[in-house]
């Protein structure tokens, strides 16, 4: 068997391949948070619960309507994000206008209320959802077996995150939303709907949780939890990062999922807390993130 | 923080000529009930209310009256607890010498966390307490001394200063309503004093405190510590309250808890998260028979308090008619 640094290559290509799936989740989050976070100023603490959500959706379609995994790909993402309209124009606008650590509070409120009505319904314990049978099975890549699904999702999260990035960057709906990050009332006195573009951006952020969640559930168990402790793990991705920038959300995202995989192969004991290691070291060395510009 | 968005209303209000005896009068009337509700209510439900009360009181040092919110205390309470049980249990230090060791413990965990956290502001500041905290509940997880998921159990309460038998629950009480005076009195001296009147004012205006030459930084560092040390204290007599500690002391629900005490009664005032801990713990008594999840109502109570009563129960009679005749004000 191949060895490198005296693990074996497929346990090492493995947990690479663990890595690079979190890191598309942890992305995937991240890019959302740092959408809604550029434009609102919030702190979206129910992304973890949108995320749920979504899975939830998927899991829901398919049970209760027969709808499948493809349509549910976009399906929950439309639920979840007119949710969050809903959320953002009846709630959290009225909060703009106060200190921010106000709308880390709401949302914090609503992401406990939301676990809370799911766990009343659905209990705590994890319910299995299939993948769809065109992406079971796994290839053969020579030196590791690929199971198709797992690699669909380091795919799919890759091309969203590409898209939204382009979105925000090349567009003119993306020129509108940097240009009101920048001076929302210059912004509003041309002519642009300024409130609207804030509920979208919203609705955006939290449909992209939707997708991830709906990307997560064939990998992992459906359960009302499963979005809580991985929100504060986004939240130290975001630190790491630095939310100036969306790229450096998205790349950040990537690269802290593969090195905790690669913490899983060389040291199991840290796993948990190597992200968190990470972000305590950059804020010594860099306190303002990796792609961060304001301190 | 919530002084920047909602000034008390400027009509003029006569204090009433008397009202620092009333004061003193309401004051003796709480200590009374205090002494008595022992002999009406169950104790150990009280001994958890005044625990949590002074928990609360002392995280609202830090977002009351330095405008810092930290989403970590939970690490200070539970890290004491796991401190003192362990010591108490394991060593078999008498309480007093358990309980300072939750305390120092504390103190060096909050000097270690605050010393990251300050380094980035406002959000950031609240996003890294909560990292550096989760850190801290993985590490309980795995170390041997916290016996993971089962926690440190049936821990002994001792005997205080060799003299006062804690396994009485009587003696326990007043022992707990002590600790609890004198955290609550620590408190008040300390915002009362120049350092508390400095940290305000970086509060209110940390470029004009910078450009008046004072290091900011360490004045932030100086009231986390604090913070974390009081909640340490808290933490420490919780765990010979109950006889254990466990990982539910340390989770991030626990952070979450704390803000929520101190919202619902009122940030930047001393009562107000006494008041809230009272709210909450007796609400958390009573959904405990009830299958209905409380998470829900918390998340709901979150949402409501944020969204139209942020001066919280003590802040809206402080800013009320009657409470500033009386000569009270909120701090923030």
């Amino acid at each position: 068997m191949t060895m490198i640094f005296g693990i074996p290559v497929q346990a090492l290509m493995g947990q690479l391949l663990v890595g690079l799936i979190n890191g598309s989740f942890y992305a995937l989050l991240s890019l959302g948070l740092a959408v809604i976070f550029g434009l609102l100023r919030v702190i979206n603490f129910a992304h973890g619960a949108q995320y749920m959500m979504g899975a939830f959706a998927a899991l829901l379609l398919l049970t209760v309507g027969g709808v499948n995994y493809w349509l549910a790909l976009i399906l929950a993402p439309v639920i979840v994000g007119l949710f969050g309209a809903v959320v953002e124009r009846t709630m959290l606008s009225r909060l703009y206008k106060l200190d921010h650590l106000y709308g880390l509070l709401f949302t914090f409120g609503l992401a406990l209320a939301i676990e809370g009505t799911f766990r009343y319904f659905y209990g705590a314990s994890g319910m299995p959802y299939a993948a769809p049978a065109a992406l079971t099975g796994a290839v053969n890549l020579g030196f590791m077996f690929l199971p198709i699904y797992r690699g669909w999702v380091v795919v799919a999260s890759l091309i969203v995150c590409l898209a939204v990035w382009f979105m925000i960057e090349k567009t003119k709906l993306g020129a509108y939303l940097r240009a009101a990050t920048e001076n929302p009332t210059l912004v509003q006195s041309f002519g642009i709907n300024v409130p609207l573009l804030l509920t979208l951006t919203y609705a955006l952020g939290a449909g992209l949780a939707a997708f991830a969640g709906v990307l997560a559930a064939p990998v992992y168990q459906v359960s009302p939890l499963m979005g809580s402790n991985l929100i504060i793990i986004v939240f130290a991705v975001v630190v790491v990062g630095g939310m100036g920038s969306i790229l450096g959300a998205i790349i950040t995202g990537y690269m802290l999922g593969v090195v905790e995989g690669l913490t899983k192969v060389f040291y199991p004991e840290a796993s948990n807390i190597v992200i968190f290691v990470i972000m305590a070291i950059v804020l010594i060395l860099r306190p303002a993130g990796l792609f961060g510009k304001d301190a | 923080m919530a002084g920047k968005s909602e000034p008390i209303a400027s009509e003029h209000i006569a204090i009433h000529p008397k009202a620092g005896q009333i004061q003193l009068v309401l004051l003796a009337v709480i200590g009374a009930a205090l002494l008595l509700a022992p002999q009406f209510l169950y104790p150990i439900f009280l001994m958890k209310l005044l625990a949590f009360g002074l928990f609360a009181a002392a995280f609202n040092l830090l977002l009351g009256y330095t405008g810092l919110l930290s989403f970590g205390h939970a690490t200070f309470f539970g890290g004491a607890a796991y401190f003192t049980a362990h010591a108490v249990k394991v060593w078999g230090w008498p309480p007093e010498a358990g309980i300072l060791l939750g305390v120092l413990g504390a103190a060096a965990l909050g000097l270690v966390m605050g010393a990251i956290a300050i380094r980035r502001q406002g959000i950031y500041f609240a996003m890294i307490t909560l990292a550096l905290s989760q850190m801290f509940f993985f590490f309980c997880l795995q170390a041997g001394f916290t016996h993971g998921e089962d926690g440190i159990q049936s821990v002994p309460r001792g005997t205080l200063f060799g003299i006062f038998n804690l396994s009485d629950t009587m003696t326990m009480y007043y022992f707990v309503l002590a600790v609890f005076v004198i955290g609550l009195l620590i408190i008040w001296r300390f915002v009362n004093s120049p350092f508390g009147m400095i940290l305000k004012s970086i509060r209110e205006n940390e470029q004009r405190a910078i450009s008046l030459g004072y290091s900011v930084s360490r004045y932030k560092l100086g009231a986390f510590v604090m913070s974390a040390a009081l909640a340490g204290l808290a933490g420490g007599v919780k765990a010979l309250i109950f006889q254990f500690a466990t990982l539910t002391d340390v989770s991030w629900q626990m952070s979450g808890e704390v803000i929520l005490m101190t919202l619902l009664g009122g940030i930047g005032t001393l009562a107000g998260p006494v008041v809230g801990a009272g709210l909450v713990v007796t609400l958390q008594n009573y959904l405990a028979t009830s299958d209905f999840p409380v998470t829900i109502i918390t998340g709901v109570v979150f949402m409501v308090c944020v969204l139209v009563f942020r001066r919280g129960l003590i802040g809206e009679f402080f800013a009320s008619r009657l409470g500033r005749r009386l000569g009270f004000r909120s701090e923030s």
